[in-house]
């Protein structure tokens, strides 16, 4: 439905429509004997170099930065970006997401898309759990896209299905 | 032939036929990446044969584990100084000593971002001799050489020997200032970070002896934990003309890197022989 009403909507309105990004995250519920929500990083490369972030899903809500800690278990997006920022930065950095099915929806009005070059580009995601463990998912796409498109990937362990569904 | 076998090949070519390891001295950190705003390392500094176990003898380092330090010595040598250089260039100190039986343990409290480097260096003159009849040998600097050789000395070598071994560790975002070359022994110039290497990924760097390209070196790369597997797992390269080598990991886990240079060419007398070793214990990460 939602879907739909976004393509309507960019039918009637034309090329002055944003071009939307639209990323569907399922966290798995797993039977751990000791669990925690993920830490997960969603961001976007170009050629494998690091083109924008997009989401940072971490415990920013314990004293002292206690957290940031466990950063660098996201060991890619740690490499990639995270050892060069100052944290927390408003807009990427939230809270841990429990199991479900998590959306997140950019347009280019708006940062990051709104300063992306045309080209392509791959969506990373990459889930790290203390005491569990970690894995990393990577999805292609062209941007801008030049039709409604939509693509997945399932995880194995750490993460479900990603859905990245773009629209002119 | 794939280079893994290759090298594979050739490390179980080497193990045949030296049946005995030689002792490897080495320090192994909890972590080398680290996130956060109060990240703390523990290290482990031992002499061991297999990597990285601690299963002989505690490295004594001065200034470590103090009480034990003072009353016994490696070789009949004092302890070498462990020397952490901070990002900003100043040295910090290694906290919560301790000499073991088998290890020696501290911790390093990373208080500025960026990359420390962890060194255990020492410089010394030997000199083997014989004194009516009997091989004798002395250690010290040169300086103090002539006054303590004795009259009747025949056979004289003298070997000029540095030794130095490192790991590097970064809290968040790596840098390059603890890279600045002493100029003494052989050394390590990152191509690439030291805290940056990745299975699968290629890694390059340059050795230098006294400063100047370490050209034609052997360098010798093993990963730990052979006590599990039946190879050493030994890769082994040779430095080119400007002292680099390049090697991509196989696999992520922690590595230790030797290389030692061993001359009678080019030296000045009354040094007859020049040697130089150089060990650093890598970590790299998986992708």
């Amino acid at each position: 439905m939602h879907k739909s009403l976004t393509l309507f909507c960019a039918l009637l309105s034309g090329p002055l429509a944003a071009a939307e990004m639209n990323i569907e995250v399922q966290i798995p519920r797993l039977d751990a004997a000791e669990y925690h929500r993920p830490y997960v990083a969603l961001w976007l490369e170009q050629d494998n170099r690091h083109a924008a972030d997009i989401a940072l899903w971490y415990d920013l809500k314990l004293a002292e930065q206690e957290g940031e800690k466990w950063l660098k278990d996201l060991r890619q997006w740690w490499r990639r970006s995270g050892r060069s920022l100052d944290l927390p930065i408003d807009g990427l950095s939230a809270a841990t997401r429990p199991p479900g099915t998590h959306r997140l929806t950019l347009d280019n009005t708006r940062l990051p898309l709104a300063e992306l070059a045309p080209g392509n580009y791959e969506l990373v995601v990459e889930a790290a759990r203390e005491v569990g463990g970690r894995e990393m998912l990577r999805l292609p796409f062209q941007w801008p896209p030049q039709e409604t498109t939509t693509s997945n990937i399932q995880g194995d362990n750490e993460l479900g299905r990603v859905t990245l569904t773009l629209t002119p | 032939m794939n280079k893994v076998l290759k090298y594979t090949l050739v490390a179980t070519a080497i193990c045949l036929a030296l049946p005995a390891q030689a002792h490897r001295a080495w320090l192994l950190p909890s972590a080398t990446v680290l996130s956060g705003e109060d990240p703390w390392i523990t290290v482990d500094a031992a002499v061991s044969n297999d990597l990285f176990y601690f299963e002989h003898f505690p490295l004594r380092l001065a200034g470590i584990g103090e009480a034990a330090a003072k009353t016994e010595t490696q070789n009949g040598r004092a302890p070498s100084p462990l020397l952490i250089s901070a990002p900003d260039g100043t040295l910090v100190e290694g906290l919560n000593g301790k000499t073991g039986r088998y290890r020696t343990t501290f911790d390093v409290h990373l208080t500025q971002k960026g990359t420390y480097k962890l060194a255990v260096a020492s410089g010394r003159h030997m000199a083997t001799y014989t004194d009516k009849g009997e091989r004798a040998r002395w250690m010290g600097e040169l300086k103090d050489l002539q006054a303590n050789l004795p009259a009747s000395v025949e056979d004289l070598e003298v070997t000029q020997g540095n030794s130095r071994m490192e790991v590097f560790v970064t809290s968040g975002n790596p840098s390059d200032s603890v890279f600045e070359l002493t100029g003494k022994g052989l050394e390590l110039t990152p191509i690439t970070h030291p805290n940056d290497l990745y299975a699968g990924e290629a890694a390059e760097f340059a050795f230098s002896l006294d400063g100047k390209p370490a050209a034609d070196m052997k360098v010798t790369i093993i990963p730990g934990g052979n006590r599990y597997r039946d190879e050493l797992g030994e890769m082994t390269m040779q430095t080119d003309a400007n002292g680099r080598i390049e090697i991509t990991w196989p696999s992520a886990g922690m590595y230790w890197l030797e290389a030692e240079y061993d001359t009678k060419a080019g030296v000045t007398p009354p040094v007859t022989r020049r040697r130089a070793s150089y060990s650093a214990t890598l970590e790299v990460l998986a992708l």
